[in-house]
C-alpha cells in the first residue's frame, strides 16, 4: 500500500464536504431554546372559554394573564359565534376536512375564524408535506396563481432600476418590490421603479420597502400601489423591539386602505428566534399567533413562510415542512398569501428546487414574495431562492410540470429596446424635474448590463442628492405622468394613469387582488373554487403554449440546417462512390466498416462534432496500423448500430466488422454472435474522441488477427448525456430511419480522402 | 350603488359613479386634465363612500375584520397625511408617556372629523397600553 491510499476516513466524506450543501448549517431540535418547528416547551394546549360573548381564557391562559397579543387576538380575531362549534371539533377531523375535495373552502375558512392559534397549529401539524401541499392548493384564496419580484441593485442606480423593472414586467410579475442599500435613497428608488414598471403593460403593482412611516409617505405621493412590510411578531418582546404594537400596526393597515393602497402584513417562522424573544415556543405556534393578529387587524393578506427567518427555520428538523404549514394557516384563515420562497434558505440548488416545487404545483397567490429578478449580488434584500441567474430554471420548471408560476419567457431580440425605453423615460423625468442628467455612456452601460458590476452610472452620493430632491420638491405621481406624456412617453403615462384611476375604486384593496389585462382579479370575483379534478384553476391552452416556450428549442429543421452547414466542408474532405451490391469476400486481412444510410449523405458530423470524414480516416488508420485493410459498405436495411456491426462482420472476410452511425455511435462485432452481444460498444458518441475511433479501428484489426486486445473504455465525468443529447439523437436517428430501404442489399462504397493529412 | 358582491369590481360595474373624496369625478381624471394642471393629489384621494362600499363587499364575503378595517379607513380619508403619521408615531411603543395624549387625539378625531370608530380604537389602545406598560420610555 502506498502513501496515496492512506486515510483515516472514507474519502467520500471529503467529496460531501466539498458540496455547496455543506455550507448550510443544521441545528438540533431544542424545544427549550426555541429551536423547534412543532413542539415548543411552552406551547399551550388549545382551549377557549367564552362568557357573555367575551373571551375569558384562551390557549390555557386566563384573561387576567393575557399579553397584548392575546388581547388583540381575543378581541379582533376570535369569532364568538363560531368558536364553540369550531373548538369542539377534533383536530384530526378538521385536518381531514382540509384535504377532502368534498368539503368546500368556505366551510373551512368559517371554522378557522372560530379557532385559537394553538388549535389552528394543532390541526395543520397533523398534515404531511404532501397533504399540506394539497390543502394549500385547495385553500388559497384566488383562482389563478401570481408572482412577485424584487427589483434592486447594489448601487441604488435609478437607471438600472427603471430598466430592470421593465424587464420584470415583461417576465410577467404581477407585483414588483424595491428596497435600498442606503435608506435615504428611497425616493429615488420609488420614482425609478414606478417609471420602469409602466413600460410595456399597465397594472403591475409596485412597492418600495422602507421604514414604516416613510413607506406610507411615499405611497401618499402616489408612486407606490401596495405595501408589504407591515411586520408582525408572535411574542410581545419581539413586537416591542420591532418598534410597534398590534394597535399601531392596525392603524397603519387602515392608513394604507384610506389612501387606496393595497397592503399585506409580513410575518414568518423564526423571526422571534432571531430577535431573542421566542419564549420557548415553536415556530408554528408563534406564526399562528401572528396570522390571527393579521386577520384581526383587517389586513387582506400576508407575506409569510419564513421570509427573513426562512434560512434559520430551515436549519431545524422539519423546518421546511413548517414553512408550508404556516402558509397553509394563512390561506385557511382566508388571507392572501405571498408565500415566501424569497430569502434563499440554502446554498444547495437541490434544496432550493425542492422547496419551490410544492408551491409551483399547488399554485399560490404570489408564489414568491420576492423572486430576485436581478442578479444575486444586486438583490438588496439578500439573495432569493431564485434570482436573475436562475430565472430560466424556474421557467423550465413551469414547462416541465405545466404548472403556472406566473412567469413567461422574454424575447432576446426585444430586451435591449425595452431597457432603452425605460432608461429614456426616466431620463425624461429627471431632466424635466431638474433632478439629474445621465450621460449617453451611463445609459448605454445600463441598457446592456446584466448587473451593476458592469455599469458606469450615478455615484451613491448622486443618488442621495436625487432622492432628497424628489422629496424636497414634493414631486408626485401627477408630475411624473405629465412629464412622461409631454416627452412622448404616452403609453407609460397612460399606464400610470390607469393605476391612479383604479385607486379611486378601491378594488385592489380586496383579498388577493392583482391586475391582469387591465382587470382586477381577486378572491371576490375570481375565488378559488377547487373541488377536485376538473375544477379550480386549469392552465388554458393559450397559457400552456406560453409556458412551453423556452429559449433554444430544438426541432428537425434545426438539426438538418445545422448539419447542412458542414456539407460543403465535408465535400472537400471525402468522396463516397457507390459500387453496387457488396459481394462477401474471403480476404482474412480485412475489417469491414458498415456506415448508416445518412452517413455522409445527409448528416456530416458526429454528436461530438467530429467530421465524419475524419472519423472514417481514424478508423482506417487504426485498422491499417495493425496490418489489416478497411473496406466500407453502406447499409440500407438498418441504421441500428448492432445490426450495422453484425452485417459488416458477416460480410467481412475476417469475420470482424465495425458498425457506425452518422451520430458517431459505433460497435465492433463478430460473425456468429447475437446482434446485441458485440465485442466492444462505443455508445457515448458525444464524448468519443478521434483517438478513440483510431483505437477502435486498431482493436477491430487485432480481433481480426485472432488476438484479444485491451478493450477501449470511453470514460465520462458523469455528464447527463441524455439531457444534453437525446433530443438531438432522436431527431438525427429519425433522419436515418426515414432513409431505410428494407430489401436493399448493402452497397460497396469507395472512399477517397481528398485532403492529405490533418487528422 | 348596490351593496352586494355583484357590484364588484366597482371599476367595471360602477365606474360612472366613482368620485374622489372631494367629489372629483373619475371621468375627469384624464391625461388632458393632468397636462393642464387641473388635477391635484386631493382629486385622487379615494372617497369614504367607496371604502364603505368595499367594506360591504368584504362583509358579504364574510371577511368581517377586513370590512372593519375598510370602515376605519373610510373615516381616515378625511384625516390629513400629517395627522395620520402623528397618531401612528404616538401609537408606537414608548412615544406617548401616558394615556392622556391618546385620549386627547381620540377626542379630536371624534369632534373635528366625526371619526367615532377611530376614536374608540385609540381609547382602546390607551387602555391596553396602560395595562401592559407600553407607555414606558424606551430611549
Amino acid at each position: 500500500m502506498t502513501w496515496r491510499h492512506q486515510s483515516n476516513r472514507w474519502r467520500r466524506f471529503d467529496d460531501w464536504d466539498n458540496r455547496p450543501l455543506r455550507l448550510d448549517l443544521f441545528s438540533k431540535d431544542d424545544p427549550s431554546n426555541g429551536f423547534t418547528a412543532w413542539h415548543g416547551e411552552n406551547d399551550p394546549t388549545p382551549s377557549l372559554t367564552i362568557k357573555n360573548r367575551l373571551v375569558t381564557a384562551m390557549d390555557s391562559v386566563s384573561v387576567d394573564r393575557f399579553d397584548m397579543i392575546d388581547t388583540f387576538i381575543a378581541r379582533y380575531h376570535i369569532d364568538v359565534d363560531i368558536a364553540e362549534e369550531a373548538m369542539a371539533m377534533s383536530s384530526d377531523e378538521i385536518a381531514r376536512m382540509l384535504v377532502d375535495i368534498n368539503v368546500p373552502r368556505e366551510q373551512l375558512t368559517r371554522l378557522a375564524h372560530g379557532m385559537t392559534p394553538a388549535k389552528l397549529a394543532d390541526v395543520v401539524a397533523r398534515l404531511s408535506a404532501v397533504e399540506l401541499t394539497f390543502a394549500y392548493a385547495k385553500m388559497r384564496p384566488r383562482e389563478m396563481p401570481g408572482n412577485q419580484g424584487h427589483v434592486t441593485n447594489a448601487k441604488d442606480d435609478p437607471l438600472q432600476l427603471a430598466a430592470d423593472a421593465a424587464v420584470a414586467v415583461a417576465l410577467g410579475f404581477d407585483e414588483i418590490e424595491t428596497t435600498m442599500r442606503v435608506s435615504r435613497n428611497s425616493w429615488s428608488n420609488a420614482l425609478a421603479c414606478c417609471v420602469g414598471a409602466a413600460v410595456g403593460r399597465a397594472g403591475v403593482l409596485f412597492q418600495c420597502s422602507s421604514e414604516e412611516a416613510e413607506e406610507l409617505e411615499i405611497g401618499m405621493k402616489g408612486f407606490t400601489s401596495y405595501a408589504e412590510t407591515v411586520s408582525v411578531y408572535g411574542t410581545e418582546g419581539a413586537f416591542i423591539d420591532g418598534d410597534d404594537t398590534p394597535w399601531s400596526k392596525a392603524w397603519l393597515t387602515s392608513a394604507y386602505a384610506s389612501r387606496g393602497i393595497k397592503m399585506r402584513c409580513t410575518s414568518g417562522a423564526a423571526a422571534e428566534l432571531l430577535m431573542g424573544f421566542h419564549e420557548a415556543k415553536s415556530l408554528l405556534y408563534l406564526e399562528a399567533r401572528c396570522l390571527c393578529m393579521q386577520r384581526g387587524m383587517g389586513a387582506q393578506g400576508t407575506q409569510n413562510g419564513g421570509i427573513d427567518g426562512a434560512p434559520l427555520a430551515s436549519t431545524i428538523p422539519g423546518g421546511v415542512r413548517e414553512l408550508l404549514a404556516e402558509n397553509l394557516l394563512a390561506v385557511w384563515l382566508d388571507l392572501e398569501c405571498a408565500s415566501g420562497n424569497d430569502a434563499r434558505h440554502s446554498e444547495s440548488e437541490i434544496r432550493v428546487g425542492a422547496k419551490i416545487t410544492p408551491y409551483l404545483l399547488a399554485g399560490s397567490d404570489l408564489i414568491c414574495s420576492g423572486f430576485g429578478t436581478i442578479l444575486k449580488y444586486d438583490n438588496s434584500f439578500n439573495p432569493s431562492s431564485f434570482n436573475g441567474e436562475e430565472l430560466e430554471d424556474f421557467l423550465v420548471l413551469q414547462r416541465d410540470f405545466e404548472a403556472d408560476g406566473g412567469l413567461r419567457s422574454v424575447e432576446e431580440s426585444s430586451m435591449l429596446a425595452l431597457r432603452q425605453r425605460a432608461v429614456d423615460a426616466l431620463e425624461a423625468v429627471f431632466d424635466a424635474m431638474g433632478l439629474a442628467v445621465p450621460t449617453s455612456t451611463m445609459k448605454q452601460s445600463v441598457v446592456v448590463a446584466s448587473g451593476s458590476n458592469e455599469t458606469e452610472t450615478f455615484s451613491v452620493g448622486d443618488v442621495g442628492r436625487i432622492s432628497s430632491a424628489i422629496q424636497q420638491k414634493g414631486i408626485t405621481i401627477l408630475d411624473v405622468i405629465k412629464v412622461l406624456h409631454q416627452r412622448g412617453f404616452r403609453d407609460e403615462a397612460e399606464n400610470l394613469l390607469f393605476l391612479l384611476r383604479l385607486k379611486l375604486s378601491g378594488d385592489f384593496l380586496q383579498t388577493s387582488a392583482l391586475i391582469r389585462d387591465q382587470k382586477v382579479l381577486s378572491a371576490v370575483n375570481r375565488p378559488n373554487q377547487y373541488l377536485g379534478p376538473g375544477t379550480g384553476y386549469r392552465v388554458s391552452a393559450e397559457r400552456l403554449s406560453e409556458l412551453s416556450q423556452i429559449r433554444g428549442e430544438l426541432d428537425k429543421d434545426a438539426v438538418i440546417t445545422g448539419q447542412a452547414v458542414y456539407a460543403a466542408s465535408e465535400a472537400k474532405k471525402i468522396s463516397y462512390r457507390d459500387l453496387g451490391d457488396y459481394i462477401p469476400s474471403s480476404e482474412p486481412k480485412e475489417v469491414v466498416v458498415a456506415i448508416s444510410p445518412a452517413f455522409g449523405t445527409r448528416l456530416f458530423q458526429t454528436l461530438a462534432g467530429h467530421s465524419l470524414a475524419d472519423v472514417l480516416r481514424c478508423l482506417g488508420e487504426g485498422i491499417e496500423a495493425e496490418g489489416m485493410a478497411m473496406r466500407v459498405i453502406r447499409c440500407w436495411h438498418s441504421a441500428d448500430t448492432s445490426f450495422l456491426g453484425l452485417t459488416a462482420a458477416r460480410l467481412s472476410g475476417s469475420g470482424i466488422g465495425i458498425g457506425i452511425q452518422a451520430k458517431g455511435t459505433a460497435v465492433i462485432h463478430k460473425r456468429g454472435r447475437l446482434p446485441h452481444n458485440n465485442l466492444e460498444l462505443f455508445s457515448n458518441a458525444p464524448i468519443t474522441s478521434r483517438e478513440h475511433y483510431q483505437r477502435l479501428g486498431a482493436n477491430a484489426a487485432i480481433y481480426a488477427r485472432g488476438d484479444w486486445p485491451e478493450p477501449v473504455i470511453v470514460t465520462n465525468q458523469g455528464e447527463a448525456l441524455g439531457a444534453r443529447f437525446h433530443a438531438r439523437v432522436a431527431l438525427i436517428y429519425a433522419i436515418e430511419t426515414a432513409m431505410l430501404v428494407a430489401d436493399r442489399h448493402p452497397q460497396q462504397v469507395a472512399i477517397t480522402f481528398l485532403e492529405s493529412s490533418n487528422v | 350603488m348596490s351593496n352586494n358582491r355583484k357590484s364588484y369590481p366597482l371599476s367595471e360595474n360602477h365606474a360612472d359613479e366613482l368620485r374622489a373624496s372631494n367629489g372629483f369625478h373619475l371621468d375627469d381624471l384624464t391625461i388632458e386634465n393632468i397636462l393642464n394642471d387641473k388635477v391635484t393629489m386631493a382629486d385622487i384621494q379615494i372617497a369614504p363612500e367607496t371604502l364603505s362600499h368595499q367594506a360591504e363587499i368584504a362583509g358579504a364575503a364574510k371577511r368581517y375584520p377586513l370590512a372593519d378595517n375598510f370602515w376605519r379607513a373610510a373615516e381616515m380619508t378625511s384625516l390629513p397625511n400629517e395627522l395620520i403619521m402623528e397618531i401612528y408615531e404616538m401609537l408606537r411603543p414608548g412615544r406617548a408617556l401616558d394615556r392622556s395624549s391618546l385620549d386627547a387625539c381620540a377626542e379630536r378625531l371624534r369632534n373635528d372629523f366625526g371619526a367615532e370608530k377611530l376614536a374608540l380604537f385609540l381609547e382602546e389602545a390607551a387602555e391596553i397600553y396602560t395595562r401592559h406598560g407600553v407607555f414606558s420610555k424606551r430611549f
